[in-house]
């Protein structure tokens, strides 16, 4: 009897601990995965066992055109896309890729009709099979598909202040504008996508920041606000941290001081930023003159297409790709900061374009067309300053007496730039857009036809509010059968793009010997 | 020296009769202006009867890049604004022969005022912009041959600011500012043409 009893508790036990174990191995619902890839952001189905995230593989498959079939004689599944074959082994956390064997973090699961993978197959089976680059990032739950710019955003509100300082940690770096529109700050990123870890902030001038758009940070201005300035601090050459400093109306502006304030310490995922010091240092209004930031506008966007060949050539979409080209030469063999106004098909109103400049300090502005005229002879690449026909006296008194002029204000506040009347901001750089027009078109016309009148002035709106020098090249005429042709060419934009190139050189050269000739 | 006397005699009396003539003509020339019909002044007069005036209205050059100007009769009007009417009215027209207009097909003016510092609004309809092939060039010497038709013209308008259906705009194809009137920019036409 006593034994009967003692194996009937044994009996429970043992069912208990199976129960567990079961329980232990099933399946339970977890947040999603996002994927990022080049047709845009989707998410893939997530569960847990124990510990062990693990991703529906059948939603993740056709991502990557991939055919998942069981096996199971073999007790294995395969993937394949083509003749590429992998083998995942449903007993053990193996999978046999190309002929060599990786070990994965869990064997496939079940749930249902459906199979989990453990997130490591993403890269080390699925992708050599798909031949695409991934890169799985398990504290996001994010996993980017394809050579794409997803930097990691943290965004810290430090303790301390006035001024109420935000750092947001971009990892890896990556360039951002900042504009500022009612009752909000725009932080938007050039990349692909984002990559938005935590966020911590809020208080008197800050009621919230959040995520507008795949690549946009809202920060919500509280009715405290007064102005703001944005400060960029290279922590390594992988990451950078943009600092927000935001007083309340009536308080000083806040000044290069402020940024000796030692940094909180940031969110885990970033590496550490650098000494304040350094990054002081670092502010455009501590150095020297120079051409360190270009702002390329590729003209046009969205519903406002441009001018159209006759073979259907859309101005919006040459000059996007002309203004890439240009972007990746700058930024890899200047090693300049270059932004575009749009890297995308939107529409981007001229004071935006402007904004843009403006906000992030821009040395040049270079607005990119393609031109058309009624008489399809006309062919030629122009070079355009601005011209103040129509801006009046008050205009013409900044270019004449540039340091007399006191620089009004203009509502709102505008970080460190000195603010100044938004149509007249172009009308005291006037002098030094000619000089670089005239670099331009001597460039141009060393790789590529010129209109009769290569070097114009004209009432452009684009050009009127930024704040430093700024042309508008045209490029070709669209409307001429044969520079249609030639603009779309490989070639002609890399001609154009070298002359653009070898354009801000020169300028930059001329700044700088500019700038020692005044050091004593 | 009887000869000579009537020689001088006759000369005196023929310069007499050309000065006669040329008063005249002058005085022909500048008479005031007949006073318009009851009807509002922008009203076309009747064909045919209508006085008319020359004017250098503004069509695209051969080489597609500027404005050349191309003396045409348009009906005259009393008011600088009505005759800025007829003078817009005429541009719009179809280019002469050999000439292309700047004007996009299918615009049409829907009203015209002058302000006291000489300020023209023209307000056109929307296919002004929405027809526009796009193009500085092209929107240059739309614009222009708007604003020089009428400054070139006209003494006393002295700047052009172009309205679409009643409201002002940014530009009409992305790139020239209309937010303000525009004064005349000879540089957009040939040289010599106005």
């Amino acid at each position: 009897m006593r034994l009967r009893s003692s194996l009937a508790t044994v009996s429970i036990i043992i069912a208990a601990l199976c129960a567990a174990r079961l329980d232990a191995q099933s399946p339970r619902a977890a947040a999603p995965y996002a994927v990022v890839s080049a047709e845009g952001r989707r998410t893939v189905g997530a569960a847990t066992i124990g510990d062990q995230d693990m991703l529906r593989l059948d939603e993740l498959a056709p991502l990557l055109q991939l055919i998942v079939r069981e096996d199971r004689a073999a007790k294995a599944l395969t993937v394949s896309r083509g003749t590429a074959v992998a083998v995942l082994s449903l007993d053990q956390g193996l999978a046999s890729v190309g002929g060599k064997i990786f070990s994965l973090s869990a064997p496939p699961a079940r749930d249902g009709t459906r199979w989990l993978v453990p997130p490591d197959t993403v890269s080390r089976v699925l992708a050599p099979i798909a031949g695409v680059r991934t890169e799985v990032r398990r504290a996001s739950r994010l996993i980017v598909l394809g050579d794409l710019r997803v930097p990691r955003i943290t965004v810290q509100q430090e303790p301390g202040g006035p001024p109420t300082r935000i750092a947001i940690e971009i990892v890896p770096r990556a360039a951002f504008t900042v504009v500022q529109e009612p009752k909000r700050l725009l932080v938007r990123f050039d990349a692909d996508s984002l990559d938005v870890g935590p966020i911590n902030a809020g208080g008197d001038l800050v009621e919230s920041i959040t995520p507008v758009d795949p690549l946009t940070l809202a920060i919500a201005l509280g009715k405290n606000f007064g102005t703001f300035r944005a400060a960029t601090v290279p922590v390594d050459g992988a990451s950078s941290r943009l600092v927000i400093d935001l007083t309340a109306a009536g308080a000083p502006a806040p000044g290069l001081s402020g940024l000796a304030r030692a940094p909180a310490k940031p969110p885990a995922a970033p590496p550490a930023p650098a000494a304040m010091p350094e990054a002081a240092a670092a502010l455009p209004a501590m150095q020297p003159p120079g051409v360190r930031t270009i702002v390329i506008d590729p003209g046009h966007g969205g519903d406002e297409q441009g001018t159209r060949s006759a073979g259907g050539v859309i101005e919006k979409d040459l000059v996007l790709d002309v203004a890439r080209r240009l972007r990746s030469v700058l930024d890899s063999r200047l090693g300049v900061r270059v932004l575009l106004t749009r890297d995308d098909d939107r529409v981007v109103p001229h004071d935006e374009r402007a904004s843009i400049a403006n906000n992030n300090k821009a040395d040049l502005f270079i607005s990119l067309h393609a031109n058309s005229s009624p008489n399809k002879g006309a062919k030629g690449a122009e070079v355009f300053y601005l011209s103040l026909d129509g801006l009046g006296a008050e205009a013409r008194k900044m270019v004449e007496s540039p340091e007399a002029r006191p620089v009004p204000v203009l509502g709102g506040g505008s970080r460190d730039i000195e603010l100044i009347l938004w149509d007249m901001a172009q009308a005291r750089h006037l002098n030094e857009s000619a000089v670089f027009a005239m670099l331009v078109e001597e460039e141009l016309r060393r790789r590529v036809e010129m209109s009769p009148n290569p070097v114009q002035q004209a009432p452009f709106r684009v050009l009127v509010a930024a704040n430093m020098p700024a042309v508008l090249v045209e490029m070709g005429f669209l409307s001429n059968p044969e520079q249609e042709g030639e603009l779309t060419s490989d070639d002609f934009k890399n001609r154009v793009v070298q002359a653009l190139f070898d354009a801000v050189v020169r300028y930059r050269g001329r700044i700088e010997a500019q700038a020692s000739s005044r050091l004593p | 020296m009887a000869i000579s006397t009537r020689i001088v005699a006759l000369t005196l009396i023929t310069a007499a009769a050309v000065g006669a003539g040329t008063w005249a003509t002058v005085r022909y020339l500048n008479r005031p202006a007949p006073r318009p019909q009851a009807s509002a002044p922008s009203a076309a007069p009747q064909p045919g009867t209508a006085r008319r005036i020359k004017a250098t209205l503004f069509y695209v050059s051969a080489d597609g890049l500027r404005l050349t100007g191309s003396e045409r009769e348009v009906v005259y009007a009393e008011s600088a604004a009505a005759q800025a009417r007829q003078i817009v009215e005429a541009l719009l027209e179809p280019a002469p022969q050999g000439l292309a207009s700047a004007i996009p097909p299918g615009t049409a003016l829907r009203s015209l005022f002058v302000g006291e510092r000489g300020d023209a609004y023209v307000d056109f309809n929307g296919s002004l912009r929405t027809n526009h092939p796009g193009g500085s060039a092209s929107e240059l010497l739309t614009v222009y041959a708007i604003v020089s038709a009428l400054t070139v013209n006209l003494p006393a308008i002295t700047s052009v600011q172009i309205l679409i259906e009643g409201h002002e705009v940014d530009t009409l194809a992305g790139h020239v500012d209309l937010r303000r009137p525009l004064p005349n920019a000879p540089q957009w036409a040939e040289k010599g043409s106005t």
